[in-house]
């Protein structure tokens, strides 16, 4: 079993390396494959950060009265971070309104000068909601606008401004719905493409080797070994043309990582060398994967008789 | 050892016939040629006994074996007891001569001591001690097939199957190959050959079946070449 194993392998490494010509073209047709895979991957990183920002500067605030008691805002705010929808809650106090706005106005003097008049702070507390999906503020817009109803004869919420953030708000959602939506068409319509590519371009390699697999039978070999050689060849095509494919995006990514960094606010090379042990696994995982799948599925038919 | 049970093969539901009612048996250490016109039936005859082709009735047995019952995935074993060389050598283009022959050894699960032992007397017994280390592509038709010949010995199989083995070759190349055949089998392996070559049938003065459309028409001890 261990000599077999032996065998297969050298089998395959030598084959490799006489069929020089048949392995290169096949490295290079698996390398253009992945290297789109991972253009596909890298967009769609970019498309869900970039809208997850987007997505982490909307949030719904609830003013209230200046009157309103401390615990009762606390009520509404334990109430609101209850709720399964609710990512975050941010409370700032009268105090805390306070100083925000000198710090914002404080060059006016005007302004000031009126805020000096007043005897008390005229500002009330407020919370900033953040929702896990865009989706969801509609939600929580509703719970707020009873809690609101409820205590119409004593009104502590002075407004929520969900209502004023709508629009912005759905069109953000319906954006990030249609680039999600269109972006996993594209991916699995690609990965299509690349799993009939590389079946054939292995089919090939391996159709130029059918003579040798019907001598092979006819010497006595076994269906293992006769296929194990070819296997490991597909992984080795896998296996280097995921390593030269990202060979190539390194270039790529030191050039473009300054340039997303300005555009979308997320560097592109800083990813790829952070997550590079990810990246790594996925695409030649995806290639070594892809190479042995279409080995067993090219050799099956020279097997049969 | 073979023996053919009334073998027919049919082809379009039985309108053309490669073989019609064959029947005969090769006893062990037996020399067998089979001669016949091209379409006679000889390669048929011999895809039964490797079992690459089935009949369409009638049964084929190695000694009490029957050869299409055997199920595909003990074929190989089967194989292994049987050496086949074939006009157009079948070697395998990217493995060297030695290489060629170590192939069938490892396929058969032999030890790395045996094939180091065995190649080189394989190719010694075929006179290419010398030329080893060459590919398929680096040697001449008559090498070719001594080296198809050792690869086809060196399992020590029963019996060696010769589909036309000198019809690719010259004079002297042809000459070299049944010596080395006629060598094989006075060593007391059985040898079945088909072969168009009157001069090697009227040279080796051993058996020999004459086919003609799909039938066995002549089958004498020490025959000559007749058609």
């Amino acid at each position: 079993m261990f000599t077999a194993i032996r065998r297969i392998t050298r089998a395959g490494f030598v084959g490799f390396w006489r069929n020089a010509y048949v392995s290169l073209a096949s490295i290079f047709v698996l390398m253009v494959v992945l290297f789109v895979i991972g253009a596909t991957m890298f967009i769609d990183q970019l498309l869900v950060t970039s809208l997850n920002q987007l997505q982490s500067k909307v949030d719904i605030n609830v003013y209230f009265v200046p009157n309103a008691s401390v615990e009762e805002i606390e009520a509404i705010r334990d109430a609101v971070k209850a709720l399964p929808d609710v990512a975050n809650v941010t409370y700032t106090s009268r105090e805390d309104a306070l100083a925000k706005f000198r710090e914002k106005y404080g060059n006016n003097e005007i302004t000031m000068q009126a805020l000096n008049e007043l005897d008390d702070n005229p500002l009330g507390a407020n919370l900033a909601i953040q929702a896990k999906e865009l989706s969801q503020y509609e939600s929580i817009s509703g719970f707020l606008e009873e809690k609101q109803l409820a205590t119409a004869q004593n009104p502590i919420i002075e407004n929520v401004n969900y209502a004023r953030n709508k629009e912005a708000i759905d069109t953000l959602n319906s954006i990030m719905e249609t680039v999600e939506r269109s972006s996993s068409i594209i991916t699995i319509v690609l990965i299509i493409a690349a799993i009939l590519i590389t079946f054939n371009t292995i089919r090939l390699a391996i159709y130029t080797a059918r003579e040798e697999i019907s001598i092979m039978r006819l010497v006595g070999a076994s269906n293992m070994f006769i296929r194990g050689p070819f296997l490991l060849q597909g992984i080795m095509y896998g296996f280097a043309a995921g390593v030269l494919s990202l060979l190539i995006w390194y270039p790529i990514m030191i050039w473009l990582g300054p340039r997303t960094e300005a555009f979308f606010e997320f560097n592109l090379f800083t990813y790829f060398v952070s997550d590079f042990s990810h990246i790594f696994a996925l695409i030649v995982g995806t290639g070594v994967i892809l190479g042995f799948v279409s080995s067993i599925l090219a050799i099956a038919r020279y097997l049969r008789v | 050892m073979i023996y053919f049970d009334n073998v027919s093969k049919l082809y379009n539901d039985g309108r053309s016939a490669a073989l019609m009612e064959v029947t005969f048996q090769v006893a062990p250490k037996e020399f067998v040629s089979i001669v016949g016109h091209s379409g006679a039936g000889k390669t048929t005859l011999l895809k039964m006994i490797i079992a690459e082709d089935k009949p369409t009735e009638g049964q084929v047995f190695f000694e009490s074996l029957d050869i299409h019952k055997i199920p595909r995935t003990k074929l190989p074993h089967y194989r292994r007891k049987i050496g086949t060389v074939f006009q157009d050598f079948k070697l395998l283009p990217n493995k060297t001569a030695y290489e060629n022959i170590a192939f069938a050894m490892e396929a058969n699960g032999r030890t790395d001591d045996e094939i180091a032992e065995n190649v080189p007397q394989a190719l010694e017994l075929v006179d290419l001690a010398d030329k080893g280390f060459n590919f398929p592509n680096e040697l001449s038709g008559g090498e070719k097939q001594r080296v198809a010949i050792a690869r086809a010995i060196v399992n020590q199989p029963d019996i060696i199957v010769a589909d036309e083995p000198t019809g690719n070759l010259d004079p002297i190349a042809t000459y070299e190959v049944v010596n080395i055949l006629r060598k094989i089998n006075d060593l007391g392996t059985t040898v079945i050959m088909t072969t168009h070559n009157k001069g090697v049938i009227d040279e080796l003065g051993r058996r020999v079946i004459t086919m003609d459309e799909g039938r066995i028409v002549r089958d004498d001890a020490t025959g000559k070449y007749v058609l």
